[in-house]
């Protein structure tokens, strides 16, 4: 396919298989390992609600029968792999019939959206910055204000999302404090709606823009300063081109390969720290979703939510390990050699 | 750790007359600041638990949300003396919040990554050395494991357990930290056995355990602290969101739970500023003095970027 060797796509593709694999299992075994019973929480959650619950005894076997419990452990793990290859993670105790899959259904679009747009973001502005850090002809006061940004690199977004509100929409007011659109709007293809939208979703990007580029711009500096001294930009600058041509079409485009790369191992804490910043700021995402869970100890949305996070995790480092030799053609020839 | 290190090196920087003993590269500015500070955060811990009185993080010893001093909250009441950096809204002096739970937060950042590191050095060791099967086993399980990210796995597991001690967080949390040491070191190791010093010490007849960690990992070592302290980061990361989602220790002051509470009150509507505040400033200071010690590190072990 497209020149890449097809051992490569072979073992990205067991890789990703058993990563989910592997994640599956472990949110499976983990609940099993617990002296609690599912089926006496389900019950407990009604009792609380109508303080005395008739034939408990025959719900609680009815409900143990209905979650498989009764089965060997074998067959329960067999069962449980079949429902999420399905997407079946059974029905919210919280909100009681729905099941887990139409809420990871309606908040997944809202992480997506705010994770995507928060990511071009900071590809840009980290790239760019990382790349002036190292550019001879960058005006001075730049070289010392860019490094003294990357102060806020090692803060976890929750840090700077909780400053962001605080100043903005507590103090400024500028911007709404929590949820992901206006009450007053209907949602839908209408100007007030995308207002309301993108009016919601700026502090959270902006919370992990502020602290998340830093790794790309470092990450630039690296490669830049390995660029700089290589011969064919010297032999640019010996040509006379202009500088600016010199870093965009020599040296950037060599550089920011490798960039791509380093992005793959680091999804996994962006989506971690995505998910808090939704916490906060009461975002539909994923994030509320999984906190309002842990609220409600609904462990099937726990499990379905965290099922989908390491799924989507998984598939993007594969999307970013299969896209890579073809944006980098020296990883197709190393193939071929070898 | 630092400073043995550094004599190690300094009698190489004598060896030639340029360079005196304060080109050490690992009295790099940087890396001392980053150590300065977090030494400052523990000596707070340490220190602070035997001048102030501890007893203030129980629930309801002190009067409700007072500001710290100098400070007005809404109901006009000014900051006591007494309770300096103010109280939250269920009755716990901010301050001695603060001197159990900075400690706790960097403690478990540590074991986690301490328990990691270790298990990487033996891990990543096995497979450069010995390759073959153990290499395929521990490479494809590195791999595998280190797109997973640990806050969902930890969620999973405590929402069904409930409360955990500082220990057992610490310790679910090194199950996620050993990946990266591991793939580092392997790769390090690999392109270090071809290397002639190594070659050497096997002809003349070393024991594997003897090349591996006496002639290899001294060399070694600025990659290990970067990985390190990076580990420290990380894991700290995922224990302040662990707390932050209500999860975590319950019973234990931690900076996350100091968060947790505050948010869940609604502290940023009520502008009781010093409640959220002051546990995210004194994070916010623990992980640029982390970034400070990385950064310096990376300076040491790779030259190029000292320019700069």
């Amino acid at each position: 396919m497209f020149g890449i060797p097809r051992s490569y796509l072979f073992n990205r593709f067991v890789t990703f298989l058993l990563t989910v694999w592997i994640a599956a299992t472990l949110i499976w075994i983990i609940p099993r390992l617990s002296p609690v019973d599912p089926a006496e929480v389900m019950l407990g959650r009604m009792a609380s609600g109508g303080a005395f619950v008739e034939g408990s005894e025959q719900i609680l076997q009815s409900l143990r029968e209905r979650f498989g419990l009764n089965d060997p452990l074998v067959i329960q793990y067999f069962k449980y792999m079949w429902a999420v290859v399905t997407f079946d993670f059974g029905v919210s105790v919280a909100s009681f019939p729905t099941p887990v899959w139409t809420l990871i259904a309606q908040a997944l679009p809202w992480t997506l959206g705010l994770m995507i747009l928060s990511l071009i973001i900071t590809f840009i502005i980290g790239n760019a910055l990382g790349a002036f850090m190292v550019w001879e002809r960058t005006p001075r006061p730049w070289k010392v204000v860019i490094p003294s940004l990357m102060i806020f690199t090692s803060i976890p977004p929750i840090l700077s999302g909780l400053l962001l509100m605080y100043i903005f929409s507590v103090k400024l007011r500028w911007f709404p404090l929590t949820g992901s659109y206006g009450l007053t709007v209907t949602p839908g293809w209408n100007w007030d709606f995308i207002a309301s939208v993108l009016t919601h979703g700026f502090l959270p990007a902006l919370s992990i823009v502020v602290v998340t580029f830093g790794f790309w711009t470092l990450g630039m500096r690296g490669l830049m300063i390995s660029v700089q001294g290589e011969d064919y930009v010297n032999l640019a600058k010996a040509k006379g081109l202009k500088p600016r041509y010199i870093l965009y079409k020599y040296m950037v485009r060599n550089a920011i390969l490798p960039q791509v790369t380093a992005f793959a191992l680091k999804i996994g804490l962006l989506v971690s720290g995505q998910i808090l910043v939704e916490r906060i700021f009461s975002y539909n995402g994923m994030g509320k979703l999984l906190y309002d869970a842990i609220l409600d100890q609904d462990f099937a949305v726990i499990q379905g939510v965290s099922f989908i996070i390491i799924l989507m995790t998984a598939l993007s480092v594969l999307i970013v390990d299969m896209l890579y030799p073809l944006i980098d053609p020296r990883i197709r020839h190393q193939a071929e050699a070898a | 750790m630092a400073e043995v290190s550094a004599q190690t090196q300094a009698p190489e920087g004598e060896a030639k007359g340029r360079f005196n003993r304060f080109d050490n590269p690992w009295l790099n500015p940087k890396l001392l600041w980053g150590i300065g500070i977090l030494l400052g955060i523990v000596l707070l811990g340490l220190i602070g638990r035997m001048l102030w009185n501890t007893e203030l993080v129980f629930t309801g010893s002190t009067p409700l949300r007072l500001p710290p001093v100098g400070f007005e909250n809404l109901r006009g009441q000014p900051g006591e003396a007494a309770f300096p950096l103010g109280t939250d809204g269920a009755g716990r002096d901010l301050l001695a919040l603060l001197i159990i739970g900075a400690p706790n937060t960097l403690m478990i950042g540590a074991v986690a990554s301490l328990i990691g590191m270790t298990t990487g050095i033996i891990l990543g060791f096995s497979a450069g050395f010995i390759g073959g099967r153990t290499d395929d086993v521990i490479r494809i399980l590195s791999d595998v494991m280190i797109t997973i990210p640990p806050l969902l796995i930890l969620v999973v597991f405590q929402s069904v357990y409930g409360d955990v001690s500082l220990l057992l967080m610490a310790f679910l949390i090194a199950g996620f930290m050993w990946q990266s040491p591991t793939r580092l070191i392997r790769a390090q190791v690999l392109s270090m056995r071809e290397s002639g010093y190594v070659k050497m010490a096997q002809l003349s007849g070393a024991s594997t355990a003897h090349i591996m960690f006496r002639e290899m990992l001294p060399n070694l070592i600025p990659y290990l602290f970067g990985s390190f302290i990076a580990n420290v980061t990380t894991a700290i990361v995922t224990a302040v969101g662990l707390e932050v989602l209500g999860l975590g220790p319950q019973r234990i002051p931690t900076l996350g739970r100091v968060i947790y509470d505050a948010i869940n009150s609604g502290a940023l509507i009520q502008n009781l500023w010093w409640w959220w505040g002051l546990p995210t400033a004194l994070l916010a200071v623990m992980f640029i003095a982390l970034l400070l010690i990385n950064l310096g590190l990376d300076e040491i072990s790779n030259p190029r970027l000292r320019k700069i």
